[in-house]
């Protein structure tokens, strides 16, 4: 009887350190954040960094302005293709489909969260690429894009953004107790009027942590962005110019980080960046989340 | 047979299957119009189920399979396709067992159906919420609040809403599933005194598992068991004169 | 009354034509990677090392090096995500603390399930550099355990928490610590679940590069010991990429190819095992 006493406190202490260590994770990933960083911001002022659009490791400048435009470029349209037809594949998995269709397309959406960003950016590298390069730019007046370009990357950005947002929707929209829709479709409203007037705006905070999680999710997405964009770090003239975001410049330049001076704490400063901005999306969007949960429950 | 001079709703050997349960069987029945007929029987006999097939809502779930007639207005309504639904479900109105009010506020519950069917204007659309909702009993208690969301009303007054919201499109009939089941006595006392002034002008059936209620305010009764149609008849034949041994023994008690 | 119904069927129409893009999506990935990938498929590349040819022209070997050095990497990473998730989840079962503590502690770990995984990269690295050490499979171990924890622990605790409270209260009667019974009855009970889980770690662990990239650097060899920097199928897909020549460019398609075999597999061994697991599950 001792024992087994004796095993209980011993595994309850042991989860609780473990369970401490792994909550505070995060201020830790902060913290060396923070200090890797400082080298950096000592030695050139924040303002230089943020504001100067010119990189150039080698002679010394960091410039991430144009990286930080880049960023917000392709986030903001991957955003824009990805939201609406994430929310209408959504509403039509609920509401409209019928039921074997909607046991294919769960199963789909899971297998493409699953898909490595590797896969995403050769996928886009084989495809995307040359569509931009010869469709698409020319189509909208460019016609020296190289096909590695800003857009590229948000297309290929916003198909690695449907599976978060889809499922988050549905998840909301299932959570609507079944009388609130009978109640509207009684009176004669149409499935549409219902979701319309009805479904959206009983599911608002479930949207809208969808949109903001999926958001986090496209501004931090290193890789598949870096096999596509073209690695420029000048501001970008257009969206079929070559750019740099803030999650891939980490990729293309960790290689130099042992031969260029600075190079490693300016590195570290743009993960801190993306660290806490995604961190500020991710806690908005999990709050809001929450809360959307413990009211429907 | 004055009961049935006037018959709103008619079904012909309706069954219903949901998920592989053959809920109701061959039913039979005709709904005296302008009554408040009771739908009664043991839990999880079909009640419901019959019910929602009035109006078409049954549809909205998966695994559902309806067949045989449906008459409303001498027109069989499961003949129509899935566009001309809205319209037969806006002659019956719903109350639903949980008070359901949408997540707006209390004019624009009430206004909601008429918001969708017609373009009234401000004016026209004040007066019919006024109106509904002091039919519904109402009106003293919110006026000064229409644009205060309904969620912040008390259980009774959300179920009193639903019925103004529901009246606002002017149905022929009024479908109320178990509709004081969720409320406090006085609540459910409000709405069965509402349900008795109402019936002069709508039809009424009323799905409801106390027999008391049924007894202070049907004036048709159907006796549904394990999907089947037991016994119908007026409330007076009903209680004081049962033909179906399962009637006498619902009746008194001896299942439930 | 027609204009409400004409509006129902654009956005019916819109509707079909996303389900399309994001359905169309997926089977374009698959057959863009399949088409490109199986063709130059070869026994040689499944089984050889590369050699520093694989990099530069035709031939030069395989990517073994590779798929070894991706499964040394990721089942450690998690088996160790997994045995500090488990603790953590069935910590956090109500029964041992507050619920404000648990529900931070599950806000702590939702955020770190957002956290891209460039971040852990560097904060390994970051960590590599400061000991003196350089890229090799052990912080490439810890970086994917941090990056699996917060997905297997949630996994855990969303399948332990929809165990039937009944189950647990039934088990407390019969005498067993709280303890015994978190790991008795639970673990039965929410096995399907923690599978799935720990399947869906795997998955990520074999296919994240971001995380790996900084590192475990690159090696031709199979890694003899935990210091050795090492390949990885998806870092071998980037490098093989940056070459210049279309013969090696193409090589990237194989081993591609061969990566989303594997996650496949794992996704779809996930789902078969979690329906064989519910033997002992009751509904």
């Amino acid at each position: 009887m001792e024992n087994r006493k004796l095993r209980d406190l011993i595994g309850t202490k042991l989860m609780l350190v473990i369970t401490i260590f792994i909550a505070f994770l995060f201020f830790l990933i902060l913290f060396t954040l923070l200090t890797g960083s400082l080298y950096i911001i000592q030695d050139q002022s924040i303002t230089e960094l943020l504001f100067s659009s010119t990189w150039k490791p080698r002679s010394g400048e960091f410039g991430l302005l144009g990286v930080i435009i880049g960023t917000i470029i392709v986030t903001s349209i991957a955003m824009i293709i990805a939201v609406p037809i994430s929310l209408l594949t959504a509403v039509y998995i609920v509401e409209y489909a019928p039921k074997k269709v909607r046991q294919i397309i769960r199963p789909f959406i899971d297998v493409l969260a699953g898909v490595p960003s590797v896969v995403y950016g050769l996928c886009a590298f084989i495809v995307f690429v040359p569509l931009v390069r010869d469709v698409i730019a020319p189509f909208f007046g460019e016609l020296n894009s190289s096909g590695f370009s800003i857009f590229t990357a948000s297309l290929i950005l916003s198909i690695m953004v449907f599976p978060i947002i889809i499922s988050l929707c549905v998840e909301s929209f299932n959570a609507i107790p079944i009388e609130l829709k009978e109640a509207s479709l009684s009176v004669g409203a149409t499935k549409w009027e219902t979701v319309k007037k009805v479904i959206f705006r009983a599911s608002g905070p479930g949207v809208i942590s969808a949109i903001l999680l999926g958001f986090g999710r496209a501004f931090g997405e290193t890789i598949a962005v870096s096999m596509v964009i073209g690695n420029q770090e000048k501001i970008p003239s257009s969206l079929f110019s070559q750019g740099q975001t803030l999650a891939s410049i980490i990729a293309q330049n960790y290689i130099d980080v042992m031969s260029l001076p600075r190079l490693e704490s300016a590195l570290i400063f743009v993960g801190l960046i993306l660290f806490i901005v995604v961190l500020i999306f991710n806690i908005l969007g999990f709050l809001v989340l929450k809360r959307a949960r413990s009211r429907w429950n | 047979m004055k009961n049935l001079s006037n018959i709103q709703i008619e079904t012909i050997d309706l069954n219903v299957t949901y998920h592989n349960n053959h809920v109701l069987k061959n039913v039979n029945i005709k709904i005296p119009s302008k009554q408040l007929t009771a739908i009664i029987g043991p839990s999880g006999c079909g009640k419901t189920t019959l019910l929602k097939s009035f109006n078409r809502l049954l549809e909205i779930r998966d695994d559902v399979s309806i067949s045989g007639k449906i008459i409303v207005d001498n027109e069989n309504i499961l003949d129509h396709k899935a566009g001309d639904v809205p319209d037969i479900r806006k002659k019956m109105g719903l109350l639903s067992q949980k008070p359901s009010p949408l997540p707006m506020s209390i004019y624009d519950n009430v206004a909601y159906g008429q918001r969708i069917h017609n373009k009234k204007s401000k004016e026209d659309l004040d007066k019919i919420v006024e109106d509904c909702l002091k039919e519904a009993g109402l009106w003293q208690e919110v006026k000064d609040r229409l644009h205060d969301p309904a969620s912040r009303l008390s259980a009774g007054q959300q179920q009193r809403l639903c019925l103004a919201r529901a009246i606002a499109v002017n149905p022929e009939v009024l479908l109320c599933d178990e509709p004081t089941s969720a409320l406090d006595p006085i609540s459910a006392q409000q709405i069965e005194k509402l349900l008795l002034k109402l019936k002069k002008d709508y039809t009424v059936v009323l799905v409801t598992h106390t027999l008391r209620q049924a007894k202070r305010v049907a004036d048709y009764l159907i006796f549904l068991y394990f999907g089947e149609v037991v016994e119908e008849g007026t409330s007076d034949e009903f209680f004081n004169n049962p033909k179906d041994p399962k009637t006498k023994a619902y009746l008194e008690g001896e299942i439930s | 009354m027609n204009r409400r119904f004409l509006e129902e069927k654009i956005f019916k129409i819109l509707m079909i034509f996303s389900i399309f893009i994001v359905v169309g999506s997926l089977i374009l990935i698959f057959s863009v990677i399949v088409f490109n990938g199986a063709s130059s498929i070869s026994l040689d590349m499944l089984t050889q090392t590369s050699s520093p040819r694989f990099y530069l022209g035709k031939g030069g070997g395989g990517m073994l090096n590779a798929i070894v050095g991706s499964l040394l990497l990721a089942l450690p990473a998690t088996a160790m995500a997994f045995l500090i998730g488990i603790c953590i989840a069935l910590f956090l079962q109500r029964d041992f603390i507050h619920p404000t503590i648990s529900n931070f502690i599950r806000l702590c770990l939702d955020i770190l399930w957002g956290v891209p995984s460039i971040i852990y990269g560097i904060f390994c690295m970051t960590i590599m550099i400061a000991f003196g050490m350089s890229t090799s499979l052990l912080f490439g171990i810890i970086a994917l355990t941090l990056l699996e924890i917060p997905i297997i622990t949630r996994s855990i605790d969303e399948s332990i928490k929809m165990v039937p409270l009944g189950l647990k209260e039934s088990a407390y009667s019969l005498g067993s610590t709280k303890f015994e019974t978190a790991i008795k009855v639970v673990r039965r009970q929410a096995l399907p679940g923690i599978v799935a889980g720990i399947l869906l770690g795997l998955g990520r662990g074999i296919g994240d590069a971001a995380s790996i990239l900084l590192t475990v650097g690159d090696s031709n060899f199979i890694p003899d010991s935990l210091y050795d920097s090492t390949a990885a199928l998806p870092t071998m897909i980037l490098n093989l990429l940056s070459m210049p020549d279309p013969n090696v460019q193409s090589k990237a398609y194989v081993v591609a190819f061969v990566l989303l075999i594997i996650v496949l597999a794992i996704s779809i061994i996930s789902r078969s095992l979690s329906k064989k697991s519910t033997k002992y599950v009751i509904k």
